[in-house]
């Protein structure tokens, strides 16, 4: 494929199938069929567990046999926690954790 | 706004022009998949693993759609924006439906989708603008992304007393990794994730009823 038109073909196929799941339930659910029980019950547990996916996702890149074995990961993520839950101000976290970890990784690694 | 912001300057620093990072944020519109594609694209994902990822990241939106089927059915010509625009941002605005006296529900409904994708776009742009023309060393700003999920995974954990599914999420994804190595791990993933859902109903719908 051609290199300038690989990120924007993906951007496309993404955008495509974001708008179809925003779309789909009012076209399948507008009459009075009922909403299955698997559907309801997926959507109550799936964002639960895709958002542990999308952390181990993030995290994937992390070495433990090489310096700097995770070290900056580790610890600009327990920034993030620590400060998430005893704050709870979601800017904050962000912002602190990713100071952290570019820290870690221009000035300490 | 913020957000967007992050989303834009990672974007450039991946190597992706202004033009990419705009279409992104007008046509896509998905904060949380937006981070994720650029990473797919960094790493020249497939299209078939992108539109899977897609599918499974999204998948939530479609329960806004559900939700919202009955509020929006006469919202006649708002109605194909509105439901395009419906985010985790906007359906949380929506649903708390703390709208002004007076003011009809679509319309209320639609000025805040529209405030939403407008502000999204400009963190977007200033973002994108900042990677490329301020001269900071900007080397490990991708840990935004790591980031803002610990903060929705810890907000969720609050946010409930039945800790399966996400431990499901955390552990399969874990797993697969090993198995499958960092690049190929995703589908494998999600896979495994909604075939342990799925058989594991009984016992996560006893737990949530406890």
């Amino acid at each position: 494929m051609d290199a300038k038109m690989y990120p924007i073909i993906m951007v496309l196929v993404c955008a495509l199938v974001t708008a179809l799941l925003r779309l789909l339930p009012f076209f399948v659910f507008s009459g009075k069929r009922k909403t299955p029980e698997i559907i309801n019950y997926l959507g109550r547990v799936l964002p639960y567990a895709i958002m542990g996916m999308l952390v181990v996702y993030c995290l994937k890149g992390m070495s433990f046999a090489e310096s700097p074995f995770g070290i900056p990961e580790i610890i600009a993520s327990a920034v993030v926690v620590l400060l998430h839950v005893f704050k709870g101000n979601t800017l904050l976290s962000i912002c602190a954790g990713t100071i952290v970890y570019m820290v870690f990784v221009q000035v300490i690694f | 706004m913020v957000l967007g912001f992050g989303f834009g300057i990672i974007t450039v620093e991946a190597g992706y022009g202004f033009f990419i990072a705009l279409l992104m944020s007008v046509l896509i519109y998905a904060g949380s998949m937006q981070y994720v594609l650029v990473s797919l694209l960094t790493g020249g994902a497939s299209i078939v693993s992108c539109a899977v990822t897609t599918l499974m990241v999204n998948a939530r939106h479609l329960f806004y759609g559900v939700s919202m089927v009955d509020k929006y059915k006469n919202a006649g010509k708002k109605k194909p924006y509105l439901m395009f625009a419906l985010t985790d941002e906007t359906y949380s605005l929506v649903c708390r439906g703390e709208r002004p006296e007076g003011v009809d529900f679509h319309t209320f409904s639609l000025v805040m989708s529209v405030m939403n994708h407008l502000y999204w776009i400009a963190g977007t742009v200033l973002g994108a603008l900042t990677g490329a023309f301020v001269n900071i060393n900007f080397a490990g700003v991708d840990f935004a992304m790591t980031a803002l999920f610990i903060t929705v995974f810890v907000e969720q954990w609050k946010g409930t007393k039945n800790h399966i599914p996400a431990l499901i999420g955390v552990f399969a994804s874990v797993l697969c990794l090993v198995l499958f190595g960092k690049d190929n791990f995703l589908i494998p993933s999600m896979a495994l994730i909604s075939v342990c859902l799925s058989f594991g109903r009984k016992m996560i719908d006893k737990k949530e009823a406890a």
